[in-house]
């Protein structure tokens, strides 16, 4: 298979695509998918293919589309629904928390929800008010859900078509500063597994703990680290639910010292719950206590602000540089 | 006898006082406006233009993060508001910028949500508008709210709740219908049906014979207007606003407009509409109508018109001066206005930006 250069946004297209190819019970429905192909173009084409049968608009209602995939799945088919922006996603949290997590467990397992909600999340796009919240730690949070967050265009695919294979509901978070990121890939040999996390780099001073958008940007500083002498791991968790300890412990283990870096506010959320974790698994092995990059615990501020709210590779380094080093 | 269908359902078609071609239609049920209010709408109007097309041509200059215009809505923006008295509110969209304008909020503190240095620029209280919700429908329960409240507190305040056709199929939309008929509670709500929610048409939105039929179900009267028709639309809305203020409860209007230009910026329309369609009512246009009318009725004197250029002059100038200069932002505002009481973790993390920023100067 020839490697081709797409991004993340055409690699998701893709895999909705060779989905419904594969599985005539795959259906795409949501706000403005069809004829405009989404407003980040993620189901471009696919009404023309597949038809209005296949990928079609709803009338504007988020618990209306969950609620309707929630019923669809119960008879036969494979949803996948797209909430517009984060933020929008949350007219349908009564659905997705009170059906969508529960119907399984509900119906002591008769019921399966085979459906996937796709979710464009984040910032770092200058979006209005609204339009970059970090939802997912209200999902890891709801028992029941599936959550996964890609950070390569590759996993993109990838984690897109397991998703939509997987036999329960799927919270699938797209970090949508990544939409445009392009990369050179052969789509056949991406296949990450739902609950599998990732060494993106290997180094032996300490490991950086990231998912999603914060990805690129704890590469970035590892990259920036090893220039100064410093060997840091970046583990891409790719899978919030289930998490993948033993890649993660692994990897803390071998370094005795690690940072979590998220794009979410870091109270209460996905960021703490991985400290947790790792300080309870790994406690012997660490050097330091763990520590966190997340953003601040503020509502998502406007454009002109938020690059004070993103987590950045000084902030990284920084918290890298307070893990108790004995030279320093 | 006059049944409950009678005095729920709307006209069978929607009202209209000056047609497109600004010709006069007598109505059995409204009256045309005084000579006044058309006049004073015609300046605002002008005005409103003005300020959709420059806050559209600053988008393309940088200066505006997006802009959602209401180019050709403009008789609707301004209809909801000259027929409130300064103690009644209004309950604007991200799309209504011109009817907050018209309402009295200084233009650059209209668009600093959509410029991007605040979520919300003006003092809601100041000229009672609610901070422009961009989640779809959600403003409309607090609508009810602050009517209901004002029912207990003994005032005769109305709120005009505005939203999109879009919008009415979220469940908030029904959830605020259903509340205020059950609380009787003074709210006007306007929907301004523009065919548009981004991409998808009214015949994927709804099946309703028409968006205003949607009253019924909850014990709301509906009624239509023609949403290019300063004239009806005042009628319209200003009977509403009478009826809601005298103790009648909930209004539903639906004014049929259309959106003339894209979504925002970066809405594509030629991918979901002809051109085809947007030039008939091109020709519908709110101002053109008007303008007619009130010239073969020899009421648009020189004094008019050159009120209603000066007013559009002086908004542009105002929009150009205020947005060219880089807004200046304070990274401390962003741990303001969280809790009343600051807490102790947001005070840590205020000083951690303060640190870091320093560093980076130093
Ligand atoms: C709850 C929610 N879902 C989705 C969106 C994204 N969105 C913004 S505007 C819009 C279309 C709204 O159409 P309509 O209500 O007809 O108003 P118009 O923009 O035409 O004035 C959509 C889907 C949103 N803002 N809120």
């Amino acid at each position: 298979m020839t490697h081709t250069k797409i991004s993340m946004a055409q690699a998701l297209n893709q895999a909705l695509r060779d989905a419904m190819r594969a599985d005539d019970s795959v259906v795409m429905f949501g706000e403005d998918v069809g004829a405009l192909g989404g407003v980040f173009r993620i189901t471009d084409g696919l009404t023309a293919e597949f038809g209005e049968n296949r990928c079609f608009d709803t009338p504007l209602a988020e618990a209306g589309i969950v609620g309707m995939a929630v019923g669809m799945a119960m008879n036969g088919m494979r949803p996948v629904v797209e909430m517009q922006f984060d933020a929008f996603g949350y007219p349908a949290f009564e659905q997705i928390v009170s059906h969508v997590a529960k119907m399984r467990n509900r119906t002591r397992g008769r019921v399966a929800l085979p459906l996937v909600i796709r979710i464009p999340y984040g910032g770092g796009i200058g979006g209005v008010e609204h339009h970059s919240d970090s939802s997912e730690s209200y999902f890891a949070h709801t028992p029941g859900l599936t959550v996964v967050t890609p950070a390569t265009v590759a996993d993109a695919y990838g984690l897109l078509r397991k998703a939509i294979e997987f036999p329960d509901p799927v919270v699938f978070m797209e970090p949508k500063k990544l939409y445009w990121a392009k990369e050179e890939v052969d789509l056949t040999e991406a296949q990450p597994g739902i609950g599998t996390a990732v060494v993106r780099r290997d180094g032996a001073d300490a490991t950086l703990i990231a998912y999603g958008p914060a990805v690129p940007v704890a590469l970035e500083a590892a990259e920036v680290a090893a220039a100064e002498g410093r060997q840091l791991s970046v583990v891409d968790l790719r899978s919030l639910v289930p998490f993948d300890d033993e890649t993660v412990c692994a990897a803390v283990r071998r370094t005795g010292r690690a940072v979590v870096v998220a794009e979410a506010s870091g109270f209460a959320s996905v960021s703490s719950e991985i400290v947790a974790r790792v300080t309870e698994k790994c406690f012997h092995s660490l050097a330091a206590p763990v520590r966190r990059v997340t953003a601040f615990d503020i509502p998502f501020p406007p454009p002109k602000l938020e690059k004070y709210q993103l987590p950045s590779v000084d902030r990284i380094l920084d918290a890298v540089d307070d893990l108790q080093w004995e030279d320093s | 006898m006059t049944t409950v269908e009678e005095l729920l359902l709307p006209s069978a078609e929607p009202v209209c006082l000056i047609d497109q071609n600004g010709v006069p239609h007598e109505n059995p049920s409204y009256a045309m406006p005084a000579k006044e209010a058309l006049l004073d709408g015609y300046v605002q109007l002008i005005k409103g233009r003005r300020f959709n097309d420059q806050a559209s041509a600053l988008v393309r200059q940088g200066r505006l993060a997006v802009y959602p215009s209401s180019h050709g809505q403009e008789a609707c923006q301004i209809a909801a508001t000259m027929v409130l008295r300064p103690d009644d509110w209004l309950f604007p969209t991200y799309r209504d910028s011109v009817s907050i304008m018209s309402r009295g909020v200084d233009p650059i503190e209209t668009l600093t949500l959509l410029r991007g240095d605040w979520h919300s620029g003006y003092d809601p209280y100041e000229h009672k508008v609610a901070p422009q919700a961009t989640p779809l429908a959600t403003q409309l329960p607090h609508a009810v709210g602050v009517a209901h409240a004002a029912r207990l507190k003994g005032e005769d305040t109305v709120v005009m709740a505005l939203v999109g056709d879009g919008g009415t199929s979220e469940g908030d939309f029904h959830e605020a219908l259903n509340f205020a008929a059950v609380f009787h509670a003074p709210v006007v709500f306007f929907v301004q049906n523009n065919e548009y929610a981004i991409s998808v048409p009214l015949s994927r939105q709804s099946a309703a014979p028409s968006l205003a039929h949607k009253g019924i179900g909850y014990g709301v009267p509906g009624e239509r207007a023609d949403g290019n028709d300063l004239a009806g639309l005042l009628a319209v809305l200003g009977r509403a606003v009478e009826k809601a203020r005298s103790g009648e409860g909930p209004q539903l209007i639906e004014a049929h407009t259309y959106r003339v230009q894209a979504h925002t910026n970066a809405d594509d329309a030629s991918r979901y509409r002809e051109d085809a369609e947007v030039a008939p009512w091109l020709e519908r246009d709110p101002i053109q109508r008007l303008t007619t009318y009130l010239e073969r009725q020899g009421w648009l004197g020189d004094d008019v018109r050159e009120r209603a250029e000066a007013g559009a002059v002086e908004v542009a100038a105002r929009l150009r001066d205020g947005l060219m200069p880089e807004p200046e932002v304070d990274p401390a505002d962003l741990f303001a206005h969280l809790y009343a009481e600051e807490t102790q973790q947001l005070r840590e993390q205020a000083a951690f930006l303060r640190d870091e920023l320093a560093r980076e100067e130093a």
